[in-house]
């Protein structure tokens, strides 16, 4: 099992670098793991989104795409693309302390 | 009489029709298809079909040629299913009373889901693969092109058959400097992933390959819109990407009946019990192939797996007893790399696709995730496969359930 450092704690990632346990996530490593992955500040925004997410996950058990995400969280994808660059659904899910979106199979 | 409905008669739901009409009393079961055409359509020969290796007649025949003779088949488009009365309504207005309903309605690419993708140019230096009027168009294109820009690019996942876009590149490349002209054709991928595919080993091999054929990919690329002026690609974080022919994947959808009925998620795909195949909202509802939201890949060879457990299970189901086969996930495709090679992968849900040997009684073993010509015999057996086992339902040597033999764990 790999890990990652964060915080000064390794926590157990996946393949994709993504927190296998959703125990060891909170705002506070949110805000590291967004760091790490090149985005600033979370804004009110960005934290309407990741917690869009999560309650996507715990209803569906599978972090939505982009094209979900948007009716989720009522923000368009042109926003998304700013709060999240490169990859919204990919970077918010990993930010959320969950797997990446299976949708892209 | 019982009634069963299967709703599509392409791969899908004639694989269903076959393998159940031989089982049901044909005094206590009626059986009936519904499809929108007489004409079933290879899919996975469209690839070929811009490079000239497969022709119309390559990919077409009449759907009832592999429909058995005590189906009951009715042409006609599918207004949408009426779930709570157990019925299907058709486009004029009739309706069609079921027990059961398997829905097989696939999925088909909508460019009018991209801003600026579907308009004049369309077909002129925009095209698609992904219907046999598209490919058609893209042949004659390439047969009098002299080079230049050639972008290909994927809307957004899922797509049917997610390495069609990688071996279009690939054969491209090869096909090019067939023509003597590859120095003057830049190829190059626009996707919305981070790499070659979706899975890590094999987007590492793949990767490698793109590389080695000189085939430029942009990762991450979320397309918003084509820039007609400028012949322009432009992403939502504003990335631009040049071409002179634009090859899309549009976004691909299921089918609007679904959308109509209110069975479907936001791209139309039926949400579906990733191991039973039984409809979530619906248990009186199976739903094989592209039609359902699994985490699959969309393509044949996984529809061939998931029709062995839905027969199980629709068995199970209709003697009362309790639905004891599960899917998997399992899908294997081979990967088409030009030259005359090709490659192999086979992975599940839980198990990526790995390197090693591929057993297959008779034949021998194929080689997966590495490029040889047994692989690519392979690739074009499948067309043979297709019409004469795979759609009439009959068994091929392949375990439906992934099997780990021979294959080289990560
Ligand atoms: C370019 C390309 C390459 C591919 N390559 C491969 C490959 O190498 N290997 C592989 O395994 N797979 C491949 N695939 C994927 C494969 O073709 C599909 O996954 C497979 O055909 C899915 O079967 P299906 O029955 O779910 O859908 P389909 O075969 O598409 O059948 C759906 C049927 O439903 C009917 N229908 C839909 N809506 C309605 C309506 N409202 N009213 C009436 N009828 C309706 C349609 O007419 C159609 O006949 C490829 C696909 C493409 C496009």
């Amino acid at each position: 099992m790999e890990t990652l450092e964060i915080l000064g704690k390794h926590l157990a990632v996946d393949k994709d670098g993504n927190l296998v346990n959703r125990a060891d996530w909170n705002e506070e490593i949110a805000r590291a793991i967004a760091a790490q992955e090149g985005i600033g500040e979370l804004t009110d925004r960005h934290w309407a989104v990741i917690r869009a997410m999560q309650k996507a996950f715990d209803r569906d058990g599978d972090a939505p795409s982009i094209r979900r995400l948007t009716n989720e969280s009522g923000v368009d994808v042109k926003t998304l693309y700013q709060l999240f660059p490169k990859g919204p659904a990919k970077k918010a899910a990993k930010i959320a302390g969950l797997p990446k979106p299976k949708g892209c199979i | 009489m019982r009634k069963l409905v299967i709703l599509g008669g392409g791969t899908a739901g004639t694989m269903m029709l076959n393998k159940l009409s031989r089982v049901l009393n044909e005094d206590q079961w009626q059986i009936t298809v519904i499809d929108d055409s007489e004409t079933h359509f290879y899919q996975p020969g469209f690839l070929f079909i811009p490079f000239g290796m497969y022709g119309q007649k390559d990919v077409v025949k009449p759907r009832r040629e592999f429909f058995p003779m005590r189906a009951n088949v009715v042409i006609s488009g599918i207004d949408r299913i009426d779930a709570d009365h157990k019925r299907v309504i058709l486009d004029d207005k009739s309706v069609v009373d079921y027990d059961y309903l398997i829905i097989a309605t696939g999925a088909k690419i909508r460019p009018d889901q991209t801003e600026g993708l579907l308009d004049d140019e369309w077909g002129k230096s925009k095209f698609d693969f992904y219907t046999l009027e598209g490919a058609q168009r893209l042949h004659q294109f390439f047969e009098s092109w002299h080079g230049g820009r050639l972008v290909l690019n994927m809307t957004e996942m899922p797509i049917k058959c997610p390495v069609a876009p990688l071996e279009f590149l690939f054969l491209a490349d090869s096909y090019f400097t067939a023509r003597g002209i590859r120095d003057k054709v830049e190829l190059r991928l626009a996707t919305p992933l981070s790499g070659a595919f979706t899975k890590p080993k094999a987007t590492e091999i793949l990767g490698g390959l793109l590389e080695h054929k000189n085939i430029k990919v942009t990762p991450d690329f979320g397309i918003a819109r084509v820039d007609n002026e400028r012949k322009m690609i432009v992403s939502y974080d504003d990335v631009e990407v040049p071409y002179d022919v634009l090859v899309s994947i549009p976004t691909n959808m299921g089918d609007e009946c679904i959308a109509r009925s209110g069975l479907g998620d936001e791209l139309n795909y039926v949400p579906t019990d990733k191991e039973t195949l039984v409809s979530e909202a619906h248990d009186d509802i199976f739903v094989i192939g592209d039609a359902g939201n699994l985490p699959s890949s969309k393509a044949g060879s996984v529809a061939h797996f998931q029709s062995e457990i839905l027969f199980k299970n629709f068995l199970d189901r209709i003697e009362g007893r309790p639905m004891h086969s599960s899917f998997d996930g399992h899908a294997n495709c081979f990967i088409e790399s030009g030259f005359g090679k090709a490659l192999l992968i086979d992975f599940n849900y839980d198990v990526e696709p790995l390197p090693g040997k591929f057993p297959f009684p008779g034949i021998g073993p194929f080689s997966l995730l590495h490029e040889t010509r047994m692989n690519h015999y392979g690739k074009l057996a499948f067309r043979w496969m297709y019409w004469n086992v795979l759609i009439r339902g009959a068994e091929l040597p392949i375990d439906s359930k992934m099997s780990m033999a021979g294959k080289v764990a990560a």
